[in-house]
């Protein structure tokens, strides 16, 4: 039995929500729905209608748009929990017992059918969702019709055995578009080169027998580049070890030996996200992680599932840690891009716009993190061409957990045999599968749109409340890890690493609907799962508490030391792989590289008098200005540990390193930032890596960090990552992250990388077309500071405090925003002088602690004169500064110390009492008095007797903010 | 008299409740946070709080409006033990999504619908108490936080006027220094007559947007890096002292 609910907001509605709910009710069904359509209705403010359309005001034609059978709908199963609560139908909500499926309905008034179809296409995406469009007749003669979007498949063969007896062509082929269906239709990519292949072919040959298609897409997960990081695991040219080992994992180990006694961390690499020491009773973590290729298909739900996803690995970090902050980063195409796309020749599949994607990831972390109940505090967004094909979406999460939980290390954890294994959380559906393997390939036509799935944050929080608020305490589990890439082929084979094995029945895993073949089973990725090791005698009390919290959790195998991972389905055994094989068994390969040659050059640049309108025009830049727009939609208040926010002072500029209370009665603060340069990577990566970790620093530093107690991470964002050339800038970006994390000390504590951000497709001729991201190295820091009420704000504060410079500039355009306006790259990228660079952090970070400092801000794209501009828009008031004795190796034009990148440079304002003891403690640096924070607002620059900028604030103001206005 | 005890409804999406618990205690109080399965499973719980509150989140992730689902689970189960409650001395507040779920479970007027641009906002505001309560006691002007997507409150002409009678309109949006100081509007998602909290059951019971437990220190303030010699404490904490005082001092 199928009813209608329809309510509208009081009055005449120009826009209706719709619930679909389809149940078969033992006994008086209308009364039973006139019950429901109250509870969904708030009489104040909405009306319901049932079965019969609402009066509305006039229209030609309404457009319906709901989910595609299978996508998660999040309302819908509010509303069917609320009625299972409210009726007391017993059961789970799945469409064979209660579902309900909502809508959303507008009323367009315009004549043109053809028009009212393009405007449906503008409010919905494709992939996920359905749009119907009904003429006023229509609707007045029947309404909408009663038909619900339920998931219906076919029966299929549950398990096939895949012939590897055949042509390396097919095996080919196996590898690049999947197994044949005995519908003849290839299942997607299991990203398996033939060499791998060969290594199964010949690995099953030993046994006498063909691998199960379990057994095939298990092992793809599992040797998955997403999984395995093969490019940063393999032997490159002459470094045996490989990148990871070589250059990330060593240079932590190096830093952690100096560091002797003084090492914080505490566990890093090994688990789902990086563990430091907070204070003598908390470790802090943190993780950041991409979800670049989903979000280019259906940003909401790539962006959402990035954030709710990586949440997952705090919670699975050793006995479960409690987020206590979100992060973020955007790297987008330029939204005013309206060249079309298309992923196959006949020009059926568009990509969408970079404005749809920027909106539609935006609102992504809006709603996974505002909904969880994580502040999301830190985030940057960076806009290039070169990101139309293939956005990068940079999620991330910090965590806290006590260091010993009922007297046991929380970091340590280990599934035992004989162990339950157990599922908590969502039920598995299609969506999410071939994730892992869809994001290690270039995107094309053949990208699965199953791979794209939409998180339920409220299911997920559920779970989190019941794991790190009340099991974790209990002493329920030995084990927990995230159910992420691969699902649970991949989380149960990890934790199986343990003990030594593991037996799984794959019929007992709860299903969203019926007849999914155990592979899709196996792989799915649906969301907010964890999978935990339960001690059988334990498993009644832990059982209980997960009713007690409205999560689903079962019991489906038994962690063994088999030394081999075997799913039986229904009885019978459908994969028996060896422990070894699954993890060792992918052949290495010898990865070679070829050396770049750059040719770019530095432009002569004619001489100009005043920079009043570049500097007006650059601080518009939307990658140098605000993104309040983004900043103000995300709550990062909550949890009450707020102390230096996202957009400070009067003028509320972006700050670059936010600072929060992760404890609420410790005076330690957290504080983090992040930073990238994709566009020095043009002249060279090496010091692409250098200066973003220099910057991430020094972000840090400057509102108070603690060079000592700071730890970093690495996103390695790559492109066609097969390329000699490319894999070369990579080697040169690695070389670069041992170099400066070891020299200033600062450990990589996690990391992760995403090596083929690359699209090939085709331009609204139908012209075939390729774009890559530019390589684009992530470096986040996190670091603790003793005492939060010593944080430092990037804007000036009062008239007459006195405006410094810390550090050299040096003739360091190359790159930068200021050549971007002129339309060149130049060759004088930034770099890095360690030795000089950690004297002025120490010295700041000395001054900061003595509370001398009024505002410091980092000198980063843009230069001196953006620096000056925005700490002027912050604390709304006007500067006179010279730039005549700037601290220099040589003499330097205008241009350049209005606008070189050169790295190490603080800004910082001192009042007048503090000016004598500032003096004393950077006495030894090179430091400069630039001028005076003056009143009335006027922004003066002069270089000897000419000024070379004189503006005010309110320009200024109104170009910092204007990208952001325009997108609110 | 006692130090009063607190209960603290969780569970479903609601997130605040760890900071309500610190700021009541701060405060003085005896902080308890239910989950609202464990109280379905005793209701008699009740009896021994003087303080029930609904703190701030986003149950049921706001599915099917805000704070409705949340509110039907409570009606369903604890309707009689609410009355009960409410009959006593006793006081009750809901934040943000605690005063939307309130308002649903029909304990205040009014309504709470989508801010007047669409969008979810985190800004500071700042507040005039008008109404009669102990949980306002002192307090004529504070600047606290907001965070929400559905802040925006309706009410009849008629009730309104009624409430200003009676003094049942708790804050309003007001231009104070936080507004001045970033130069912001001061009504931030449209709502009718200003209104950012109300009131009943004779003060007793209050609802309001903004999040006093995001102000219990004063670091916590966009003005503090303006000047940081300033006491330790919030601004919010007033209103749960006044909470307690309401019980220690009666």
């Amino acid at each position: 039995m199928i009813s209608r609910i329809y309510v509208t907001p009081k009055g005449k509605a120009n826009f209706i929500n719709s619930y679909l709910i389809s149940h078969k009710f033992a006994s008086d069904q209308r009364d039973k729905i006139l019950k429901i359509a109250k509870a969904l209705t708030n009489p104040i403010l909405e009306e319901f209608f049932i079965n019969k359309f609402p009066k509305t005001k006039k229209f030609t034609y309404v457009i319906e748009i709901g989910f595609k059978p299978g996508v998660t709908d999040n309302v819908g199963h509010t509303v069917e929990e609320t009625i299972i609560d409210l009726l007391g139908v017993v059961g789970c909500p799945t469409p064979d017992n209660i579902a309900v499926y909502t809508s959303k309905i507008f009323l367009v008034s315009n004549s043109k059918l053809e028009e009212v179809k393009k405007i449906a296409l503008s409010l919905h995406n494709p992939l996920i969702e359905r749009s119907y469009v009904a003429s006023f007749a229509e609707i007045k003669k029947n309404g909408l019709p009663l038909k619900v979007p339920k998931v219906i498949l076919k029966k299929a063969i549950p398990v096939i055995n895949v012939s590897l007896n055949v042509s390396d062509e097919e095996l080919k082929k196996i590898g690049k578009e999947g197994i044949m269906d005995e519908t003849n239709i290839r299942r997607g990519p299991l990203a398996l080169d033939l060499t791998s292949m060969k290594v199964i072919q010949e690995h099953f040959k030993k046994f006498k027998r063909d691998p199960t298609d379990i057994e095939l897409e298990s092992l793809a997960q599992t040797w998955s580049e997403h999984c395995k990081h093969t490019i940063f695991a393999n032997p490159i040219d002459d470094i045996k070890d490989g990148l990871y080992k070589t250059y990330i994992k060593s240079a932590t180990n190096l830093i952690r030996k100096n560091k002797g006694k003084n090492d914080f961390c505490i566990s890093v690499f090994s688990d789902n996200s990086g563990g430091i020491i907070f204070d003598k009773d908390y470790l802090i973590t943190h993780k950041v992680e991409t979800h670049n290729s989903p979000s280019a298909l259906d940003p909401f739900g790539g962006a959402i599932t990035g954030i709710v996803g990586v949440n997952r690995d705090t919670i699975g970090f050793g006995l479960g840690a409690k987020p206590v902050a979100n992060v973020y980063g955007f790297c987008f195409g330029n939204p005013e891009d309206k060249s079309l796309l298309f992923r196959d020749k006949n020009l059926t599949q568009k990509m969408l716009s970079p404005k749809r994607i920027m909106e539609g990831v935006v609102k992504g972390i809006n709603v996974g993190g505002n909904c969880s109940g994580i502040p999301t505090l830190s985030g940057f967004v960076h806009y290039d061409d070169r990101y139309r094909g293939k956005p990068l979406v940079f999620a991330g999460t910090v965590g806290l957990i006590p260091r010993k939980i009922q007297g046991k290390l929380s970091h340590k954890k280990q599934a035992q045999v004989g162990d339950y294994i157990v599922v908590v959380g969502g039920r598995v559906g299609l969506d999410g599968i071939h994730g892992a393997t869809f994001s290690s390939v270039v995107m094309d036509s053949s990208s699965p749109a199953t791979a794209v799935q939409i998180s339920d944050p409220i299911t997920q929080k559920k779970l989190s409340d019941a794991i790190i608020k009340e099991a974790r305490y209990m002493n329920l589990y030995n084990s927990i890890t995230d159910n992420g890439a691969g699902g649970i082929s991949c989380s149960v084979a990890e934790m199986a690493k343990e003990c030594g094995g593991a037996k799984v029945f794959l019929e007992k895993v709860p299903l969203k609907y019926l007849s999914l073949r155990p592979w899709e089973i196996w792989i799915s990725e649906s969301q907010e799962r964890m999978t935990l090791s339960v001690p059988k005698k334990k498993w009644s009390t832990f059982k209980k508490l997960m009713e007690k919290r409205g999560v689903e959790a079962t019991v489906i195998g038994e962690f063994t030391n088999s030394k081999k991972c075997i799913v039986e389905y229904s009885g019978k055994k459908i994969m028996d792989i060896d422990m070894e094989f699954l993890h060792e068994g992918l052949p290495k390969q010898h990865l070679i590289t070829s050396s770049v040659i750059y040719k770019n050059i530095e432009p002569i640049l004619e001489i100009k008098k005043s920079f009043t309108a570049i500097l007006e025009k650059l601080l518009s830049n939307k990658n140098l200005s605000g993104f309040s727009f983004i900043s103000e939609q995300y709550d990062h208040e909550v949890q009450g540990s707020s102390v230096l926010k996202p957009l400070s002072g009067r003028g509320r500029i972006n700050t670059d390193a936010q600072v929060f209370q992760p404890v609420l009665n410790s005076n330690k603060g957290v504080i983090l930032s992040s930073s990238t340069y994709p566009s020095y990577g043009d002249i060279s990566t090496y010091h692409m890596a250098s200066c973003a970790i220099d910057t991430a620093i020094r972000n840090t530093v400057c509102s108070g960090g603690t060079l000592s107690h700071l730890a970093i991470l690495d996103n390695f964002c790559w492109c066609s990552s097969n390329d000699p050339k490319r894999l070369a800038q990579l080697v040169d970006s690695v070389k670069a992250c041992y170099e400066y994390a070891v020299g200033f000390g600062t450990p990589f504590i996690s990391g992760k990388d995403s090596m083929f951000n690359d699209f090939k497709g085709y331009d609204e001729k139908g012209e075939p077309m390729a774009v890559s991201i530019p390589p684009t190295l992530l470096i986040s820091a996190i670091s603790v500071m003793p005492d939060l009420n010593k944080t430092v704000s990037p804007e000036f504060k009062k008239i007459g405090d006195i405006i410094y410079l810390l550090g050299e500039t040096n003739d360091e355009l190359g790159g930068g925003e200021y050549y971007k306006t002129l339309g060149v790259v130049g060759s004088n990228v930034p770099k890095v002088d360690l030795k000089k660079n950690i004297k002025t952090y120490r010295a700041l970070e000395k001054a900061i602690q003595k509370e001398l400092i009024a505002s410091a801000i980092s000198v980063n794209s843009g230069g001196l004169a953006i620096a000056l501009a925005k700490a002027c828009v912050g604390g709304m008031v006007g500067c006179n500064v010279s730039l005549k004795s700037q601290i220099a190796p040589k003499a330097l034009s205008v241009e350049v110390k209005l606008f070189s990148e050169s790295q190490g440079r603080i800004l910082v304002s001192v009042s007048h009492q503090n000016v004598a003891k500032f003096e004393q403690i950077t006495a030894t640096l090179p430091r400069v008095t630039l001028g005076k924070v003056i009143k009335d607002g006027k922004f003066i620059i002069t270089n000897g007797k000419n000024k070379v900028v004189e503006t005010n604030i309110k320009k200024l103001y109104d170009a910092y903010h204007k990208f952001s206005n325009s997108q609110k | 008299m006692k130090k009063p005890k607190i209960i603290i409804i969780s569970g479903y999406g609601l997130n605040c409740e760890e900071e309500t618990k610190f700021a009541f205690e701060l405060a003085g109080g005896i902080a308890n946070i239910v989950h609202i399965n464990d109280l379905i499973k005793k209701p008699k719980m009740l009896k021994e709080y003087q303080i029930l509150v609904f703190p701030g989140g986003f149950s049921y992730g706001d599915d099917t409006g805000s704070g409705k689902a949340y509110a039907n689970k409570f009606k369903n189960h604890l309707a009689k033990e609410l009355t009960e409650f409410l009959s006593r001395n006793t006081l009750t507040i809901g934040i943000c999504n605690g005063f939307q779920i309130i308002t649903n479970l029909g304990i205040l007027p009014g309504g709470l619908t989508y801010n007047k641009n669409g969008k979810y906002i985190d800004r500071w505001v700042d507040l005039e108490a008008k109404g009669n309560s102990p949980w306002l006691k002192g307090i004529k002007k504070i600047s606290l936080p907001i965070a929400h997507g559905e802040g925006h409150y309706v009410i009849s002409k008629k009730e309104y006027k009624k409430m200003r009678k009676n003094k049942e309109i708790a804050f309003v949006y007001t231009n104070g220094e936080i507004c001045k100081f970033q130069n912001l509007e001061k009504n931030p998602n449209g709502s009718e007559y200003d209104i950012a909290g109300v009131l009943a059951y004779n003060g007793r019971v209050l609802g309001m947007m903004p999040h006093p437990e995001r102000a219990m220190f004063s670091h916590q303030s966009p003005i503090w890096q303006m000047d940081k010699n300033v006491q330790k404490e919030g601004v919010g904490l007033q209103i749960f002292k006044n909470a307690i005082n309401y019980f220690l001092n009666s």
